[in-house]
């Protein structure tokens, strides 16, 4: 499908490749300048709000598997993410040894259909890690220059949570936080024991109106389906359709681009090639800037995929780092179940698609054996059945006594089983750290010499490795799980997970948070980019989704995405009013 | 070719959802008589069914689960068994129906078309099942069986801790058995009414209710 421009241009000021956080926003911004803008979508149209595509508020009984994941929603039948870590005739290698996943959103707004609405901004240390611990690298810019991007973002898209004065965890300007939840406010509690600190969460979700384009939050806890009434950030929602709306975007899904066109003699970007994943036909698109934000990897594929004699190593790749520097997030996690919540009395718990509350990094990691922080996220309550419901209940009932006090044999069947899961409804709780990871150029995606996707373009090849500064720091994570756990009087579930699966650590790829493939920085024999998200070597060429980051820090990419390609989006405007580009 | 923009087709739905968050945030000016109008309008909109069939499938979707709908893989004599298993574990009473009365069997049936990883652990379960079944009771199987001498295998296979090492492939079973039911059941209609589940609906979230926070001796208080 495609929106256009009544009479579009032969060249486009703008092309922009995807319509994710980054790409929904450059879209946004430029189209409300008065740029004609391309925006191409390698998915398919997506709108929350259009009965076609809404499957928020369903039962889990409307659907045949109840919400099982399918090979087309990874995350479940419900969830909106199209797409997942394998798509037919679009693969990726792995070199021997590597344990890499690659997640793709395969539709307009991309990630920000699935993600969880956690939208912390980067701290001040964030963006000097190399200062501090003499890993990594430094970023070109400092906070102080990001913030009022920030305070912009936060005031177009809205973001609950409640000002904390944390000196690495900056406030944004806050919308109000919804009150805790029974076990969060026993997780609460417990930190005056555990001494790992709680504080409300910080989720673009609107609890109360902030425009009249967007409703605000009905708490149906649902948000990974999608919203209908636009209250929380999904990139297509809230930036794609209000920029279509300007009429100055030219919108084309089902685009999936093959390479970045190049002028021979300039070397400047002139346009991008794309082929139509569903008619197969091929299509160039002319433009005067090229704005990149296919995801991280993607994009660093796509400059690679664009090589020229002018660019004979890809694309804005004379410094040779695309597709290094990649890391993901650490993941690790642990459940436990609380005997204090058996036997609940039932009221609506759903509150807002997420948990109410989080730990930020709280402790110093020089007294630590590793260099960087992690964030905890929660879970529990009485969530909406669905499948997987009451699974392994043989591990939990022989271990608590029944109604009538008296211990029974784990498993069994029958009228006193079917008590056994009506009296443990809500008794659950999880917890995962998501960490910061230290970039290393050991660690990329390079294009696979001999494997082509279904459309002939070359595919990316993974090579990835935790370092001990990753491990160390799961491992402190299963130790703190434990002693949160334990101070709210929970029983930790299954094993602790230890050395031999690196502490429950999950592969790299799996927490969904991939940066640094086309990091920007001061130095164009050691960076991709500028400081404004340029490429050094085409100045009308730029990269704003999270290729771009230097480092990742202990917080989630995507605001921070939002605030960078806002800002790259106003140097665009600056330098063509300039007529520098 | 030119497209314009178009609206989509349930404004109307997003406008009352909006209306009603937008009116709950006044909800002590608001005269509660209204409110409560408001949101008797606003489940009469949500109860209607959406324009188009199905929940939000893309035609890839659509087009899979129409082809597994036609395919059928138990027998009638395993779905026949299926049912008999699952009112063991999930029996009526005086709360809820049965596994089998809400659609527990059918359910296991559209999960193993959709996931075939699963087809030879039921249809080999309920065969070491009908074998336990012919060596104990002169050759008749499982579903021939009077409640009392079905219940003498179950006893063997529905206690992992306890159960005996030559059994271990039956307590797999079981345990595959009695989880899908369960999920099967408490995701149905007939189990989200009976597990007590209250939400799923739109509505203005307030905090835990005050009895709760005291019966737990916890507090919104700083």
């Amino acid at each position: 499908m495609s929106f256009q421009i009544k009479e579009p241009p032969t060249e486009f000021d703008v092309v922009i490749v995807g319509s994710g956080a980054g790409g929904g926003m450059a879209a946004y911004q430029l189209a409300k300048a008065g740029a004609k803008v391309a925006l191409l979508e390698a998915g398919g149209y997506y709108d929350p709000a259009d009965p076609k595509y809404i499957t928020q508020m369903k039962w889990p009984y409307e659907s045949p598997r109840r919400g099982a994941s399918t090979p087309f929603r990874n995350f479940g039948d419900f969830d909106a993410a199209w797409g997942g870590w394998e798509i037919a005739g679009e693969p990726y290698t792995r070199k021997k040894g590597t344990e890499f996943d690659w997640f793709r959103s395969r539709m307009m707004g991309g990630r920000t259909n699935h993600w969880g609405r956690i939208s912390l901004r980067f701290g001040p240390d964030d963006f000097r890690r190399k200062s501090i611990d003499g890993l990594g690298e430094d970023w070109p810019i400092d906070y102080k220059t990001v913030a009022p991007y920030y305070d912009q973002v936060d005031k177009l898209i809205g973001v609950f949570g409640e000002a904390n004065g944390l000196p690495n965890d900056p406030d944004s300007i806050f919308l109000p936080a919804p009150k805790p939840r029974l076990h969060e406010l026993m997780l609460m509690e417990s930190a005056k024991k555990s001494k790992v600190p709680i504080f409300p969460n910080r989720l673009s979700i609107l609890t109360q109106p902030i425009n009249n384009d967007r409703g605000s939050c009905f708490y149906c806890s649902q948000c990974n389906r999608g919203c209908q009434a636009y209250a929380d950030f999904s990139a297509s929602s809230v930036l794609v359709i209000p920029a279509v709306k300007t009429g100055n975007v030219t919108l084309t899904t089902n685009a999936m681009v093959r390479e970045v066109l190049t002028d021979q003699n300039t070397g400047m970007a002139t346009g991008v090639s794309y082929v139509d994943r569903q008619t197969l036909t091929e299509h160039v698109i002319k433009g005067k800037v090229v704005v990149l934000a296919a995801s991280a990897c993607e994009s660093a594929r796509l400059l690679l995929n664009s090589k020229s004699a002018r660019h004979p190593n890809g694309l804005a790749n004379s410094s040779d780092v695309v597709g290094k520097y990649l890391h993901d997030s650490t993941g690790a996690s642990r459940g436990a179940f609380v005997p204090q919540l058996m036997d609940r009395k039932r009221y609506n718990e759903d509150g807002v698609g997420g948990a109410h509350i989080y730990s930020p990094w709280w402790l110093d990691n020089k007294k630590l054996d590793f260099p960087r922080g992690y964030h905890i996220e929660y879970g529990g309550g009485m969530g909406m059945p669905g499948y997987g419901f009451g699974w392994g209940m043989e591990n939990t009932n022989g271990k608590y006594p029944g109604a009538d006090g008296q211990m029974k044999e784990a498993g069994g069947y029958g009228a006193s089983l079917k008590d056994d899961y009506r009296r443990f409804y809500g008794a659950y709780i999880g917890m995962s750290g998501r960490g910061e990871a230290v970039a290393s150029a050991d660690n990329y995606c390079e294009i696979d010499p001999t494997t082509v996707d279904k459309f002939g373009i070359p595919v990316l090849r993974f090579s990835y490795k935790w370092s001990d500064y990753e491990i160390k720091q799961a491992k402190h994570m299963q130790d703190t799980f434990e002693q949160i756990i334990d101070s709210m009087g929970g029983v930790a579930s299954g094993t602790k997970p230890g050395a031999d699966s690196n502490y429950g650590l999950a592969a790299p790829g799996r927490i969904i948070h991939e940066v640094g493939t086309v990091r920007m920085g001061s130095d164009p024999k050691t960076s991709a980019l500028n400081g404004f998200n340029q490429a050094h070597d085409a100045k009308n060429v730029f990269v704003v989704d999270g290729g771009a980051f230097v480092s990742q820090a202990d917080k989630n990419p995507t605001w921070t995405i939002l605030a960078l390609s806002w800002r790259a989006s106003d140097h665009i405007i600056d330098q063509v009013k300039k007529k520098n580009i | 070719m030119f497209f314009q923009l178009k609206k989509p087709k349930n404004m109307k739905r997003r406008d009352s959802l909006k209306a009603l968050t937008l009116s709950s945030f006044g909800v002590a000016a608001l005269n509660p008589q209204e409110l409560l109008a408001e949101r008797r309008e606003m489940d009469k909109v949500m109860k209607t069914p959406p324009a188009e069939v199905g929940f939000g499938r893309t035609d890839e979707e659509a087009i899979h689960d129409a082809k597994l709908m036609a395919e059928k893989y138990f027998t009638d004599k395993e779905l026949a068994t299926l049912a008999v298993l699952s009112d063991i574990i999930i029996p009526k009473d005086g709360k809820s129906g049965s596994a089998s009365e809400s659609g527990v069997p059918q359910f296991i049936e559209f999960m193993v078309k959709d996931q075939p990883y699963w087809q030879t652990p039921f249809r080999g379960g309920m065969q070491w099942l009908d074998r336990e079944s012919a060596k104990r009771f002169g050759g008749k199987t499982f579903t021939a069986l009077s409640k009392e001498q079905r219940l003498q295998i179950v006893d063997d296979i529905a206690y992992p801790a306890k159960a005996k090492p030559e059994m271990s492939q039956g307590v797999a079973f079981f345990n595959n058995m009695r989880n899908f039911t369960a999920t099967g059941f408490f995701s149905s209609k007939i189990g989200l009414e009976d597990i007590g589940y209250m939400g799923n609906r739109p509505n203005v979230w307030e905090g835990v209710p005050t009895d709760i926070l005291a019966k737990y001796n916890v507090g919104y208080n700083k």
